[in-house]
């Protein structure tokens, strides 16, 4: 068992499932021969031809376009989309199309896609390259919105989502591409849309996912030796949001604090505030503050660590949450 | 409808009174829905192909029946060229129990998988993509499908339109696209809004394609033209891009009398229009007026019959509303 990469997870995750079901294509920009930008289909096109890994043109709406009339002749196409701002393009076909032919059709046209998307900042890349357009897709009803943290999880995640009969946006957190994790193929991994608890505590509750999982289990061993015992909870999927284990938590702690890179602004957090404060009131000792990304267009590469947010600016929040 | 070859299209006896008949079909049946709409027993758009039946049939006329045909929001004609039952396909269009999509497709999403039409859309251009990865699948598949895409003229200035149509040359697809120039991009004529003469002909040496124009009015020239562009699709010879010229003879919508285009434009085209040439073509080929006499009569009531039917037939579930929404259930999951 040796360490991969989450990239490399991902491509691991990718041929297996090509290998398990003949139906699966993987299309994109530079996908084949290059082996995409982040090297996650590398060596794909080669071993598995070109009528499967699909170079195509710089043309994302004709991409997703192209994949729907796939899904329709039940295939499962697989499409990268080569940076999260890249995706807007295809916002047409995704949003007015793939979310809603399944009802639309009463199920006659299946829509079993798979919109990769790499996304987050913390390369040094600008905007259109650094962004997390995640809320858009989970506020649309017949899509599925996954991100992925760590490597084991993009190794099942990408497989469990390229065997869901719906459409699925998998999110990449592609600063942590090249960090690495021990995978063992053979354990069963949990079903795709449930949160985990990745560190128990009891003074305050962290929700975080992609990227921010990590930041929040840093920030979390950071005050461990002050006394102050954080729990941090890796959502996972971001529609369904699976807030059952959260609740429970927050029960327990009475605080919470959720993080993510996108801007505040009727981010995923305004939404899980809401329902947690809905199950929650009773138990809280304080609001569910919001850590998240400001309210500007993403920044120039050498402000971006001002923007992103970081352990400071979520142990910030937690305090604040003690000040109530 | 079944397969026909090029012979067999010139030869067959009666096709021209099936165009005929089938053409005649649609246009009451669309007539019937301009009616009811105004009798306020349909809500929502209501956009009309009056006049445009010929491009539906004559193409439809030369497809294989595991063929694959999409379309507009202007896409009732396809889908019953397709055979899509007209009286599901009416229920759809005023929002009663047995609706071809089940109500919620409604008047703009025709669809009907089981006779090969895949739809239509009222995203102007979003489906000639979608036209793309179902002529790539019979590409992978090697079944020899071919895949018509109906569009408007109003759609050559979308972005989806170039994208599509690049694809399927670079890729060689087995597809044929066929824009039904009606001369209005909605409420505006479409020669203030493109830079070239024609919509699609134009653009069609992009692509490396060869400019195909045919009289979309003329069943018989679209048949002959689209049947050669199928022809040579199924047999690999890659895509064609055809503009068909025809007119709308009412408003973009139910709603919109038209009121903008020029008196005398109009009274030129209604002498134009499909059915009156298919009509004279087959009078002065020797068919019996008296014949064709009773096979108007004949739909007249069917059509009639078939509105009465539907509008028996009670409202939808609400509850259904919650159906089908994602593949593994309704949406009361999420919620």
């Amino acid at each position: 068992m040796a360490p991969v990469t989450l990239g490399k997870a991902i491509n691991m995750g990718l041929r297996k499932a090509m290998e398990d079901d003949p139906k699966v294509l993987l299309m994109g920009e530079d996908i084949g021969r290059l082996g995409g930008v982040f090297r996650v289909t590398d060596g794909l096109q080669k071993d598995f031809g070109e009528d499967r890994v699909i170079d195509t043109p710089l043309a994302e709406s004709g991409i997703l376009g192209t994949a729907v009339g796939l899904a329709m002749r039940g295939y499962r196409p697989v499409c990268e989309i080569q940076f999260d701002g890249f995706i807007f393009p295809a916002y047409n076909q995704i949003v007015t199309q793939v979310a809603k032919i399944h009802a639309r059709s009463r199920g006659r046209m299946p829509m079993r896609i798979v919109v990769r998307v790499p996304f987050g900042g913390g390369i040094g890349a600008v905007e259109h390259h650094s962004e997390s357009p995640e809320a858009y897709f989970s506020h649309t009803p017949g899509l599925k919105v996954v991100a992925c943290s760590n490597p084991v999880d993009a190794y099942w995640m990408i497989q469990q989502a390229i065997r869901q009969d719906d459409p699925v946006l998998f999110f990449e957190p592609k600063r942590r591409y090249w960090e690495k994790a021990d995978l063992d193929t053979t354990v069963e991994p949990e079903p795709l849309f449930e949160s985990r608890l990745v560190r128990p505590g009891h003074d305050c509750t962290v929700l975080a996912y992609g990227p921010m999982v990590k930041t929040a289990l840093q920030a979390a061993a950071a005050v461990e030796g002050e006394g102050r015992s954080l729990e941090v909870v890796d959502l996972r999927t971001l529609s369904p949001l699976d807030l059952g284990p959260v609740f429970e938590s927050v029960r327990r702690t009475g605080r919470c604090v959720v993080v993510h890179e996108a801007p505040t602004n009727l981010g995923l957090g305004s939404e899980i505030a809401a329902r947690i404060t809905e199950e929650c009131f009773y138990s809280l000792e304080a609001p569910v503050l919001r850590v998240g990304g400001y309210d500007t267009p993403y920044p120039p590469s050498k402000m971006e660590e001002d923007y992103l947010p970081d352990l400071d600016r979520i142990l910030d929040a937690v305090d604040r949450s003690f000040t109530f | 409808m079944t397969q026909a070859t090029a012979d067999e299209r010139r030869t067959d006896g009666d096709r021209d009174t099936v165009l005929y008949e089938q053409m005649l079909f649609i246009r009451r049946f669309l007539e019937k829905v301009d009616v009811l709409y105004r009798q306020g027993q349909m809500h929502g758009p209501a956009h009309l192909g009056l006049g445009q039946e010929a491009i539906a049939v004559g193409a439809a006329s030369v497809l294989r029946p595991d063929d694959y045909s999409i379309g507009t929001y202007r896409g009732h004609a396809h889908a019953l060229a397709r055979g899509a039952p007209p009286e599901a396909v009416l229920a759809e269009l005023l929002g009663r129990e047995g609706g071809i999509c089940g109500g919620k497709g409604g008047s703009m999403h025709i669809t009907s998988v089981e006779h090969g039409y895949y739809g239509s859309y009222a995203i102007v251009g979003a489906h000639l993509p979608i036209a793309v990865g179902l002529a790539w699948a019979s590409r992978i598949k090697k079944t020899g499908q071919v895949t018509i895409c109906f569009f408007g003229d109003g759609a050559v200035n979308i972005g989806a339109f170039h994208e599509a149509v690049n694809l399927a040359a670079l890729w060689a697809l087995p597809i044929v696209f066929v824009c039904e120039n009606n001369q209005y991009m909605e409420y505006s004529p479409i020669s203030s809004m493109i830079p070239v003469e024609r919509p699609a002909a134009s653009r069609a040496s992009a692509y490396g394609l060869e400019p195909l124009v045919v009289d979309g009015n003329d069943v018989s020239a679209v048949a002959e033209l689209v049947g050669a562009a199928v022809d040579k699709a199924r047999d690999g010879g890659g895509p064609a891009l055809i503009e068909a010229d025809t007119y709308r003879l009412k408003g973009h919508s139910a709603a919109d009398a038209g009121a903008y285009r020029p008196a005398e434009e109009v009274e030129q085209a209604r002498t134009q229009e499909p059915l009156l040439r298919q009509r004279a073509a087959l009078v002065s080929a020797g068919t019996d007026e008296q014949d064709l006499i009773r096979l108007e009569t004949r739909i007249a009531i069917a059509v009639s019959g078939l509105a009465d039917r539907v509008l028996a037939a009670p409202k939808p579930d609400p509850a259904t509303v919650w159906t089908d929404v994602w593949a593994d259930g309704g949406s009361r999951w999420r919620n």
